[in-house]
């Protein structure tokens, strides 16, 4: 009896999935687009996610030592820096490094390599680089190297780069949270346009749904066909969104990995893939059962 | 079998469609309910299935208090009530025999049993041959014999039929009244709303005129008009 009742509720979702053709594909279509919307989103907050934290990364704070200090104690030091809370790495740079990496950096400037070479010293100071857990507490280490009042630190870059450091936090922050604010609302959007042409479909049937009242059909024997029919439409809506943006990712992913600097946004998404595709389907499903409920209990009531 | 007690239904302060209706309609009565439009007719019929709440009174159907009845327990309900139309109320999408079936399916019933009412049910209705017509293939006397044939079909205790012939040329809406007095001998309640004089005056039942919601005739063996 429930078997056969199960049977024929899906038998006739499928029916008439199949007979209302032109509806199907805009409900299914209008679905792939709030879909599409929502995997836009996911795949942008990663790749914003990524390219803040490898700026996050980038920022750090050199402690500069006085020419011709010993290299013993500068890696003494960096022991000891290493110790302060939040610190994530310290490296060391030496003046031989250091006077490698500015000829690398100026190999297209003959001038400033003729220059350097007039020099008979080696001009560039050893350094400390420190990066930081949390680009906020650069302050408080900083303060923490300062207390130990090491004669043969020249300077501390900090200060200097202080405000930039300062604003490029807050940046990130801002950005976070904004970029959280418009996927809600973005997401919000999508939602209610599926929503309203699921309803719009729904509203077609009125008529059918209303003499199943009339025939003493039970509030789930109505529901049932329309929930079923919201299921097809998100997980096929599913399907076919995720088959749009493999090869868009695929596309796409060489120059975003150029322009930005960030990860290679195909190998993440294949990496990915099930829980890229869960997330669609679910929220597919998830959004046709809801407006069929939704929109058939309008014709349910009395 | 089915009482009225004392009920009103007020739509809006202008518009009261039933004012202090009392009335009992006995099992296997057949009974037209008479008067001009906005009479009330209508609305007295949706009580009875539930479509509408009466603002006063209580609706008996047997032992059950139709006006007290659950949500859930309204599908229960309209399963032992048949009703057709004046607009006929078929599936467009569906045939003749899908439009009885339909039906069948809404109240649970087994395929087997379904193959077995539909066709008997359409032979009743004399529609046997046009069984997978589509209702515009159907003529509006055939179209509101296979409306009649799904009401039928769950063997309701009661027909309720709502101006069945308001569309209908004469030869067919004889044909619709021999089978609802057919229905009728079979042992169901039939309940007719009309304003057809010649149909009452040939049936020679019990008659109940409404005049603006109320009850101002009960004959039992009642003419159209008989304000003399």
């Amino acid at each position: 009896m429930l078997k056969e009742t199960s049977s024929r509720i899906i038998k006739s979702a499928v029916v008439s999935f199949w007979r209302n053709g032109w509806l199907s594909t805009a409900t299914v279509l209008v679905m792939v687009l709030t879909l599409f919307v929502i995997g836009g989103l996911l795949l942008s907050s990663v790749l914003m996610n990524t390219i803040l934290d490898s700026l996050e990364e980038r920022i750090d704070v050199s402690v500069y030592f006085l020419p011709n200090t010993q290299e013993e104690l500068i890696v003494g030091l960096k022991a000891d820096f290493e110790k302060i809370p939040n610190v994530s790495a310290v490296s060391y740079v030496s003046q031989a490094e250091a006077l490698e990496r500015f000829r690398e950096r100026h190999k297209n400037n003959p001038l400033i390599l003729e220059s350097l070479a007039e020099l008979e010293e080696n001009p560039l100071e050893a350094s400390l680089n420190i990066s930081a857990a949390d680009t906020s507490k650069f302050q408080e280490i900083v303060t923490a190297i300062e207390v130990q009042e090491e004669p043969t630190i020249d300077k501390i870059n900090f200060f200097e780069n202080q405000r930039a450091i300062e604003r490029l936090s807050k940046i990130m922050v801002a950005t976070r949270t904004t970029g959280a604010a418009i996927a809600a609302i973005l997401a919000f959007i999508a939602v209610l346009v599926a929503f309203n042409t699921v309803r719009l479909a729904i509203y077609t049937a009125r008529d059918e749904i209303n003499v199943m009242r009339l025939v003493g059909a039970t509030a789930w024997h109505i529901r049932g066909p329309f929930l079923i029919e919201g299921v097809i439409d998100g997980g096929l809506a599913a399907v076919i969104t995720a088959a749009i943006y493999i090869p868009t990712v695929w596309f796409l992913a060489p120059n975003i990995q150029n322009f930005l600097d960030g990860i290679n946004m195909f190998q993440y998404l294949m990496g990915h893939l099930l829980e890229f595709f869960a997330i669609l389907f679910a929220s597919g499903v998830l959004l046709g059962i809801l407006s069929s409920i939704l929109a058939v209990r309008r014709y349910l009531k009395v | 079998m089915i009482f009225f007690d004392n009920v009103s239904k007020i739509y809006s302060p202008t518009s009261t469609a039933l004012e202090g209706v009392t009335l009992r309609i006995q099992p296997k009565e057949f009974v037209s309910l008479v008067g001009p439009s906005g009479s009330g007719k209508t609305t007295l019929l949706r009580l009875l299935i539930a479509e509408e709440r009466p603002t006063e009174g209580r609706v008996f159907f047997d032992q059950d208090e139709i006006t007290a009845l659950r949500p859930k327990e309204l599908p229960y309900l309209r399963r032992r009530i048949g009703k057709v139309f004046q607009d006929y109320r078929l599936l467009p999408t569906k045939t003749a025999m899908e439009n009885v079936a339909f039906a069948m399916e809404a109240s649970g019933k087994s395929a087997e049993e379904i193959l077995h009412d539909v066709p008997q049910v359409l032979e009743l209705v004399g529609l046997t041959d046009k069984m997978s017509h589509f209702p515009h293939e159907l003529s509006g006397g055939e179209s509101q014999r296979v409306a009649i044939a799904r009401a039928l079909v769950n063997r309701p205790e009661v027909f309720l039929a709502d101006e069945p012939t308001g569309n209908l040329d004469p030869v067919n809406t004889w044909e619709i009244i021999r089978l609802l007095l057919k229905i009728n001998e079979l042992g169901t309640t039939v309940i007719l709303a009309t304003h057809d004089k010649e149909i009452i005056d040939a049936l020679d039942r019990r008659v109940i005129e409404l005049e603006k919601g109320r009850v101002v005739r009960d004959e039992e063996r009642g003419k159209y008009i008989s304000k003399e």
